[in-house]
């Protein structure tokens, strides 16, 4: 039975659940509450809900008003355009100005599919990541990211959070997610080829590293939830352990996760790094797995580039 | 609270030491801290309720500088009022390592949120008056703007919100100096009216001569008692206050006075103080 719950519901079944006895968790949202699918929170905690309308900048900016007066503010809008409409606000009223503010970029990636390039955010990982003290998260399936919801709660620092439009195939199973603030999960350990995913990509590259042990490739596979701060000693620890290094996002090819993981191997342990990513170019029309499919995100395309890449070690 | 003849003198030491503050660091924007020292003092002395003791009280009233470039202005008032030392402020104001940079830093007492890009503050205002309104609590939020500032889009979606949702509990000031660093407000970007377009948002507007200080004190009392909006007020101030040396002049936006300047600029505030207190 395929999983039908989106990791965005997920988010909005813990916020509701902590809000029972948390009367600080504020939500926020741009006219975005349906499609963040917080229209429960709204209705359960209407006193603990702020509407912005669509209007950004002004969004995050309330966020981090209320988190300077103790809130726990968590902003939802696409993740297209918190991450860039409200960057400014992003960077100093929450980042620079240190407030608790959660943003929650959903329908990121290419979530919105046929909606084209204005609807995707293929650059928030680069942008959120070169900002001073944001973290940035994405979550692989929906237990993954209802622990990283509840750490986010217990702590009062400015983060990122980037989830998906549709439901993904779980990774983990329900009351069996390893979760520490920051570390990566190691799903699978092998000799051959690390493979380090974030997000949606995490749950391909476990189906990759099944394909490729079929064929008598070894793959350590790595659940890069935490692109920043990243799990350095996780990623140089299977890279020494292993040949070659492939990273693989939804995002554009500069400055996301691969660009991150490529500067820890060639600093720690010089390896052949591949960056698995979207195109820098506006992406094919399609819905995710199409497009995934399209540009070799998926399990057969990261398995394929997994094989390459090893043949050039080897050659 | 102070009196306000006792203010009409203090006005004049306060921008002496602003000017001493810029000096020592080698600049700052002078003009703008000129016309909108006098609001920040009339605040601070008559009407925000937080000391040095209570920087940390969920009840403090809040505030926020939006137009972050008058921190020299900022840090004068914050100096006399106890939270900075102006000795320790002056020796190392814009210097290498230094904490007192050109915009506002909230590592420092007193100072809620940091801003510089122009068109934060009023989102966050609202956003701090919202958490008021939440926990019950009756403090309330305060945001300087400067007339230039207000071509930020994100200016007027916190005015929408504000209004929105009733936030009486907001107080905004804009010092309408009719500058801004390329020239005149109304050529590089019409402004005029400020009142008409803040009434036409749903604000309560009150526009006043800005460097009036009997205005400023009765204006900020008139936005304490309005219910059911926020209130701007539309301090019409002039940029450079204080010395017909830098006085509507937009190269003194951040101009740092040569010796000579210095010195009439510090004789035309003495004359100012002393015309006071003969009056």
């Amino acid at each position: 039975m395929p999983n039908t719950i989106a990791n965005r519901k997920a988010i909005c079944d813990i916020l509701l659940e902590r809000a029972k006895t948390d009367k600080d968790i504020v939500v926020l949202c741009s006219d975005s509450r349906g499609s963040a699918s917080l229209t429960p929170f709204f209705d359960a905690f209407p006193e603990q809900s702020v509407e912005a309308g669509i209007a950004e900048q002004d969004l995050v900016g309330m966020a981090a008003g209320l988190a300077s007066c103790g809130k726990k503010a968590f902003a939802a809008s696409p993740a297209s355009f918190v991450s860039t409409r409200s960057y400014e606000q992003a960077k100093v009223d929450c980042a620079y100005s240190d407030t608790n503010v959660t943003l929650i970029g959903i329908s990121g990636g290419v979530s919105y599919g046929a909606l084209g390039m204005s609807h995707h955010s293929a650059q928030d990982i680069a942008a959120m990541s070169a900002i001073p003290n944001m973290r940035v998260y994405l979550p692989s399936d929906r237990f993954q990211t209802a622990a990283l919801v509840n750490a986010l709660l217990d702590d009062e620092k400015p983060a990122y959070v980037r989830v998906g439009r549709n439901a993904v195939p779980d990774v983990y199973a329900e009351g069996e997610v390893p979760f520490t603030m920051d570390k990566a999960n190691v799903l699978c350990e092998g000799t051959d080829v690390t493979i380090v995913a974030t997000g949606e990509m995490v749950r391909p590259a476990l189906d990759a590293a099944r394909l490729l042990g079929e064929k008598g490739v070894s793959a350590t596979v790595l659940d890069m939830y935490c692109v920043k701060p990243l799990d350095a000693e996780a990623v140089v620890k299977a890279a020494k352990a292993t040949k070659v290094v492939l990273s693989v996002e939804e995002h554009s090819p500069y400055g996301g996760l691969g660009s991150q993981v490529a500067q820890v191997v060639s600093e720690n342990c010089p390896r052949l790094v591949r960056t698995l990513a979207l195109p820098d170019a506006p992406v094919i029309t399609g819905t995710s797995s199409e497009v995934f499919a399209h540009y070799g995100l998926d399990a057969a395309g990261i398995a394929a580039s997994a094989t390459e890449l090893l043949a050039r070690a080897e050659a | 609270m102070a009196d306000i003849t006792e203010l009409e003198s203090l006005r004049w030491d306060l921008r002496q030491d602003c000017v001493d503050i810029i000096m020592a660091g080698g600049g700052g924007h002078i003009g703008g801290d000129m016309s909108v020292i006098d609001a920040l003092m009339v605040l601070y002395e008559n009407h925000l309720r937080i000391t040095p003791a209570t920087t940390t009280d969920p009840d403090r009233d809040r505030f926020v500088l939006s137009k972050g470039h008058a921190m020299e202005a900022y840090y004068t008032i914050l100096c006399h009022e106890g939270f900075l030392d102006l000795a320790d402020v002056e020796a190392r104001f814009s210097k290498f390592g230094s904490p007192y940079i050109g915009h506002p830093n909230n590592k420092l007492p007193g100072i809620e949120m940091n801003s510089g890009s122009l068109g934060h503050g009023l989102p966050v205002a609202v956003g701090m008056a919202l958490a008021a309104r939440m926990d019950g609590r009756d403090y309330r939020s305060y945001v300087f703007m400067g007339d230039g500032e207000l071509a930020e889009g994100s200016v007027w979606e916190g005015a929408m919100s504000g209004a929105n949702y009733g936030l009486d509990n907001l107080c905004a000031l804009v010092d309408r100096n009719r500058l801004q660093i390329s020239g005149s407000t109304e050529d590089v970007m019409k402004q005029d009216s400020q009142e008409s377009r803040w009434a036409a948002f749903g604000w309560n507007v009150i526009s006043i001569p800005g460097n009036d200080l009997v205005a400023l004190d009765d204006a900020f009392g008139l936005a304490a008692e309005t219910k059911g909006k926020p209130t701007v007020i539309i301090a019409n101030t002039t940029k450079g206050y204080g010395s017909p040396v830098m006085e509507n002049k937009a190269a003194w936006h951040h101009k740092l006075p040569t010796a000579d300047e210095y010195a009439q600029i510090s004789a035309d505030f003495k004359a100012h103080k002393e015309a006071g207190l003969n009056a």
